[in-house]
Protein backbone atom coordinates (compact mmCIF):
# COMPACT_ATOMS: atom_id res chain seq x y z
CA UNK A 1 0.00 0.00 0.00
CA UNK A 2 1.25 3.38 -0.99
CA UNK A 3 1.95 5.83 1.79
CA UNK A 4 -0.65 8.43 0.26
CA UNK A 5 -3.08 5.61 0.03
CA UNK A 6 -2.56 4.96 4.33
CA UNK A 7 -2.83 8.92 4.40
CA UNK A 8 -6.48 9.10 2.40
CA UNK A 9 -7.89 6.23 4.57
CA UNK A 10 -7.05 7.90 7.50
CA UNK A 11 -8.19 11.55 6.68
CA UNK A 12 -4.62 12.05 7.76
CA UNK A 13 -2.20 14.99 6.92
CA UNK A 14 1.21 14.25 5.54
CA UNK A 15 4.62 15.77 7.31
CA UNK A 16 8.31 15.16 8.03
CA UNK A 17 9.98 13.71 5.40
CA UNK A 18 8.38 14.13 1.87
CA UNK A 19 6.62 10.96 0.46
CA UNK A 20 8.44 8.28 -1.57
CA UNK A 21 5.93 7.41 -4.39
CA UNK A 22 7.83 4.14 -5.01
CA UNK A 23 7.79 2.84 -1.39
CA UNK A 24 5.35 -0.62 -0.63
CA UNK A 25 3.69 -0.64 3.07
CA UNK A 26 3.40 -4.47 3.69
CA UNK A 27 2.70 -4.02 7.12
CA UNK A 28 1.90 -2.12 10.26
CA UNK A 29 2.90 -2.40 14.29
CA UNK A 30 0.56 -0.21 16.66
CA UNK A 31 2.34 0.53 20.01
CA UNK A 32 3.28 3.63 22.62
CA UNK A 33 6.47 1.53 23.74
CA UNK A 34 9.38 2.64 22.50
CA UNK A 35 11.73 -0.33 23.44
CA UNK A 36 8.94 -2.46 22.07
CA UNK A 37 9.34 -1.35 18.53
CA UNK A 38 13.30 -1.98 18.36
CA UNK A 39 12.16 -5.58 19.37
CA UNK A 40 11.74 -6.31 15.93
CA UNK A 41 12.10 -6.13 12.57
CA UNK A 42 10.39 -3.44 10.91
CA UNK A 43 10.93 -3.71 7.26
CA UNK A 44 7.86 -2.70 5.07
CA UNK A 45 6.29 -1.44 8.19
CA UNK A 46 3.87 1.35 8.89
CA UNK A 47 4.24 2.60 12.56
CA UNK A 48 0.72 3.31 14.10
CA UNK A 49 1.70 5.07 17.64
CA UNK A 50 0.05 8.04 20.14
CA UNK A 51 3.41 9.16 21.38
CA UNK A 52 4.27 12.05 20.05
CA UNK A 53 7.73 13.42 20.69
CA UNK A 54 11.28 13.01 19.92
CA UNK A 55 11.71 9.81 20.96
CA UNK A 56 9.31 8.59 18.83
CA UNK A 57 11.64 9.38 15.70
CA UNK A 58 14.55 8.43 17.13
CA UNK A 59 13.16 5.20 17.94
CA UNK A 60 11.82 5.25 14.20
CA UNK A 61 14.82 5.94 13.14
CA UNK A 62 16.98 3.34 14.83
CA UNK A 63 14.27 0.92 13.51
CA UNK A 64 14.56 1.79 10.53
CA UNK A 65 11.14 2.62 9.08
CA UNK A 66 10.26 5.09 6.81
CA UNK A 67 6.64 5.79 8.04
CA UNK A 68 4.91 7.01 11.44
CA UNK A 69 0.81 7.47 11.30
CA UNK A 70 0.68 9.67 14.33
CA UNK A 71 -3.03 9.06 16.09
CA UNK A 72 -4.98 10.93 18.21
CA UNK A 73 -4.77 14.13 16.65
CA UNK A 74 -1.21 14.33 18.22
CA UNK A 75 0.95 17.60 16.75
CA UNK A 76 4.39 17.07 16.26
CA UNK A 77 6.55 19.95 17.13
CA UNK A 78 8.78 21.90 15.19
CA UNK A 79 11.66 20.09 16.73
CA UNK A 80 10.28 16.40 15.53
CA UNK A 81 9.34 17.78 12.29
CA UNK A 82 13.42 18.29 11.85
CA UNK A 83 14.26 14.66 13.20
CA UNK A 84 11.86 13.01 10.76
CA UNK A 85 13.29 15.29 8.14
CA UNK A 86 16.85 14.60 9.04
CA UNK A 87 15.92 10.70 9.21
CA UNK A 88 13.79 10.88 5.73
CA UNK A 89 10.60 9.82 7.84
CA UNK A 90 7.20 10.64 6.50
CA UNK A 91 4.84 11.18 9.11
CA UNK A 92 1.33 11.15 8.37
CA UNK A 93 -0.80 12.65 11.47
CA UNK A 94 -4.63 11.36 11.83
CA UNK A 95 -7.32 12.55 14.48
CA UNK A 96 -8.35 9.03 14.67
CA UNK A 97 -7.56 6.87 17.68
CA UNK A 98 -5.13 3.75 17.61
CA UNK A 99 -7.86 1.25 17.38
CA UNK A 100 -9.83 3.02 14.83
CA UNK A 101 -6.21 3.26 12.80
CA UNK A 102 -5.30 -0.11 12.90
CA UNK A 103 -8.97 -1.26 12.25
CA UNK A 104 -9.27 0.68 9.08
CA UNK A 105 -5.62 -0.42 7.67
CA UNK A 106 -6.48 -3.79 8.65
CA UNK A 107 -9.34 -4.20 6.48
CA UNK A 108 -7.37 -2.53 3.60
CA UNK A 109 -5.10 -5.18 3.76
CA UNK A 110 -1.86 -4.55 6.03
CA UNK A 111 -0.91 -7.28 7.39
CA UNK A 112 -0.06 -7.95 11.13
CA UNK A 113 3.97 -7.59 12.09
CA UNK A 114 2.95 -10.82 14.05
CA UNK B 1 38.33 4.81 13.97
CA UNK B 2 37.53 6.25 17.26
CA UNK B 3 34.28 8.39 18.06
CA UNK B 4 33.41 9.73 21.98
CA UNK B 5 29.88 11.26 22.85
CA UNK B 6 28.33 12.95 26.04
CA UNK B 7 25.23 12.10 26.87
CA UNK B 8 23.17 14.15 29.67
CA UNK B 9 21.36 13.32 32.30
CA UNK B 10 17.16 13.27 31.80
CA UNK B 11 17.71 15.53 28.86
CA UNK B 12 15.11 13.51 26.43
CA UNK B 13 15.16 16.43 23.86
CA UNK B 14 18.82 15.16 22.68
CA UNK B 15 18.66 11.42 23.73
CA UNK B 16 19.58 9.50 20.71
CA UNK B 17 21.56 11.41 18.93
CA UNK B 18 24.87 9.76 19.41
CA UNK B 19 23.12 6.53 18.50
CA UNK B 20 22.01 8.35 15.14
CA UNK B 21 25.36 10.07 14.65
CA UNK B 22 26.78 6.60 15.33
CA UNK B 23 24.39 4.80 12.62
CA UNK B 24 25.12 7.69 9.73
CA UNK B 25 29.31 6.68 10.19
CA UNK B 26 28.46 2.76 9.82
CA UNK B 27 25.91 3.88 6.93
CA UNK B 28 29.20 5.67 5.30
CA UNK B 29 31.20 3.11 6.04
CA UNK B 30 29.20 0.55 4.09
CA UNK B 31 28.38 -1.50 7.02
CA UNK B 32 25.79 -4.08 6.01
CA UNK B 33 22.01 -2.81 7.29
CA UNK B 34 21.48 -5.94 9.40
CA UNK B 35 24.85 -5.19 11.29
CA UNK B 36 23.91 -1.53 11.35
CA UNK B 37 20.10 -1.97 12.73
CA UNK B 38 21.02 -4.55 15.40
CA UNK B 39 24.37 -1.92 16.24
CA UNK B 40 22.69 1.11 17.11
CA UNK B 41 19.17 -0.64 18.28
CA UNK B 42 21.58 -1.62 21.31
CA UNK B 43 23.84 1.56 21.34
CA UNK B 44 20.45 3.39 21.72
CA UNK B 45 19.04 1.34 23.95
CA UNK B 46 22.31 1.67 26.64
CA UNK B 47 21.97 5.95 25.66
CA UNK B 48 18.41 5.86 27.28
CA UNK B 49 19.11 3.92 30.19
CA UNK B 50 22.29 6.43 31.16
CA UNK B 51 19.64 9.33 30.44
CA UNK B 52 16.94 7.52 32.23
CA UNK B 53 18.62 5.91 35.08
CA UNK B 54 21.50 7.42 35.73
CA UNK B 55 23.46 10.63 35.50
CA UNK B 56 24.00 10.72 31.87
CA UNK B 57 28.22 9.80 30.77
CA UNK B 58 30.10 8.95 28.32
CA UNK B 59 29.80 6.65 25.06
CA UNK B 60 32.85 5.59 22.95
CA UNK B 61 32.93 3.68 19.91
CA UNK B 62 35.79 2.07 17.86
CA UNK B 63 35.08 0.56 14.64
CA UNK B 64 37.77 -1.32 12.44
CA UNK B 65 37.13 -3.49 10.01
CA UNK B 66 36.03 -6.81 11.90
CA UNK B 67 34.33 -5.24 14.94
CA UNK B 68 32.27 -2.05 16.51
CA UNK B 69 33.25 -2.13 20.24
CA UNK B 70 30.67 0.36 22.20
CA UNK B 71 31.63 1.35 25.70
CA UNK B 72 28.46 3.27 27.74
CA UNK B 73 30.15 4.97 30.65
CA UNK B 74 28.06 6.41 33.61
CA UNK B 75 28.14 7.88 36.92
CA UNK B 76 24.98 6.71 38.29
CA UNK B 77 23.43 5.12 40.93
CA UNK B 78 24.63 1.35 39.63
CA UNK B 79 22.66 -1.91 39.59
CA UNK B 80 21.78 -3.58 42.38
CA UNK B 81 20.53 -6.75 41.37
CA UNK B 82 22.05 -7.62 37.63
CA UNK B 83 20.43 -10.81 37.25
CA UNK B 84 17.02 -8.89 37.77
CA UNK B 85 17.97 -6.57 35.68
CA UNK B 86 18.71 -8.48 32.71
CA UNK B 87 15.07 -10.35 33.12
CA UNK B 88 12.25 -8.99 30.64
CA UNK B 89 9.54 -7.08 31.71
CA UNK B 90 12.00 -5.51 35.15
CA UNK B 91 11.97 -1.78 35.58
CA UNK B 92 12.39 1.10 38.04
CA UNK B 93 11.62 3.24 35.50
CA UNK B 94 10.11 6.85 36.61
CA UNK B 95 6.71 8.45 35.56
CA UNK B 96 8.57 10.62 32.92
CA UNK B 97 10.56 7.83 31.44
CA UNK B 98 7.36 5.85 30.86
CA UNK B 99 6.03 9.02 29.49
CA UNK B 100 8.72 9.14 26.91
CA UNK B 101 7.76 5.37 25.45
CA UNK B 102 10.52 3.65 27.74
CA UNK B 103 10.36 1.96 31.13
CA UNK B 104 9.14 -1.84 29.35
CA UNK B 105 12.29 -3.35 30.95
CA UNK B 106 13.39 -4.70 27.33
CA UNK B 107 16.06 -2.70 27.29
CA UNK B 108 19.02 -4.40 28.29
CA UNK B 109 17.47 -8.08 27.47
CA UNK B 110 17.61 -6.49 23.58
CA UNK B 111 21.00 -5.49 24.12
CA UNK B 112 22.14 -9.11 24.71
CA UNK B 113 20.26 -9.85 21.71
CA UNK B 114 21.52 -7.47 19.33
CA UNK B 115 25.46 -7.89 20.62
CA UNK B 116 27.63 -10.93 20.21
CA UNK B 117 29.34 -9.81 23.47
CA UNK B 118 28.15 -7.74 26.11
CA UNK B 119 29.84 -6.96 29.65
CA UNK B 120 27.93 -4.69 32.54
CA UNK B 121 29.83 -3.43 35.50
CA UNK B 122 28.41 -1.78 37.94
CA UNK B 123 28.88 -0.36 41.27
CA UNK B 124 25.77 1.08 43.56
CA UNK B 125 26.81 4.45 44.27
CA UNK B 126 29.71 4.13 42.01
CA UNK B 127 28.11 3.70 38.41
CA UNK B 128 27.71 0.94 35.71
CA UNK B 129 29.79 0.74 32.49
CA UNK B 130 28.24 -1.21 29.44
CA UNK B 131 30.77 -3.13 26.57
CA UNK B 132 28.91 -4.00 23.33
CA UNK B 133 30.78 -5.81 20.71
CA UNK B 134 29.46 -6.83 17.54
CA UNK B 135 31.32 -8.58 15.09
CA UNK B 136 31.21 -7.72 11.35
CA UNK B 137 32.74 -10.86 9.91
N1 LIG C 1 22.81 2.70 33.43
C1 LIG C 1 22.00 2.28 34.42
N2 LIG C 1 22.13 2.78 35.67
C2 LIG C 1 21.32 2.36 36.68
N3 LIG C 1 20.33 1.44 36.53
C3 LIG C 1 20.17 0.92 35.30
C4 LIG C 1 20.97 1.30 34.18
N4 LIG C 1 20.58 0.58 33.11
C5 LIG C 1 19.57 -0.19 33.53
N5 LIG C 1 19.31 -0.01 34.84
C6 LIG C 1 18.31 -0.72 35.68
O1 LIG C 1 17.90 -1.91 35.01
C7 LIG C 1 16.49 -1.87 34.76
C8 LIG C 1 16.18 -2.56 33.45
O2 LIG C 1 16.74 -1.85 32.36
P1 LIG C 1 16.11 -2.04 30.91
O3 LIG C 1 16.07 -3.50 30.60
O4 LIG C 1 16.83 -1.17 29.95
O5 LIG C 1 14.60 -1.57 31.10
P2 LIG C 1 14.00 -0.09 31.27
O6 LIG C 1 15.05 0.89 30.86
O7 LIG C 1 12.83 -0.09 30.37
O8 LIG C 1 13.62 0.05 32.70
C9 LIG C 1 16.14 -0.39 34.81
O9 LIG C 1 14.79 -0.15 35.08
C10 LIG C 1 17.06 0.11 35.91
O10 LIG C 1 16.54 -0.24 37.18
MG1 LIG D 1 16.20 0.71 29.21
Amino acid sequence: MKVKEIARLVDGEIVGAPVDETYEVKKAFASDLMSDVLRFHMDDTVLITGLCNNQTMRTSEMADLRVVLIGRDKQPDEDMLELAEDADITIIKSKYSIFKLSGILYAAGLEPLY
Amino acid sequence: MHYTFNIERGNFTDAGQASSSVKRTLKQLGVDPANIKRTVVALFEAEINAVAHAYGGTIDVDIDGEKIVMVVADQGPGIPNLDLAMQEGWSTASAKVREMGYGAGMGLPNIKKNTDDLKIDTEVGVGTTVTMTVYLI
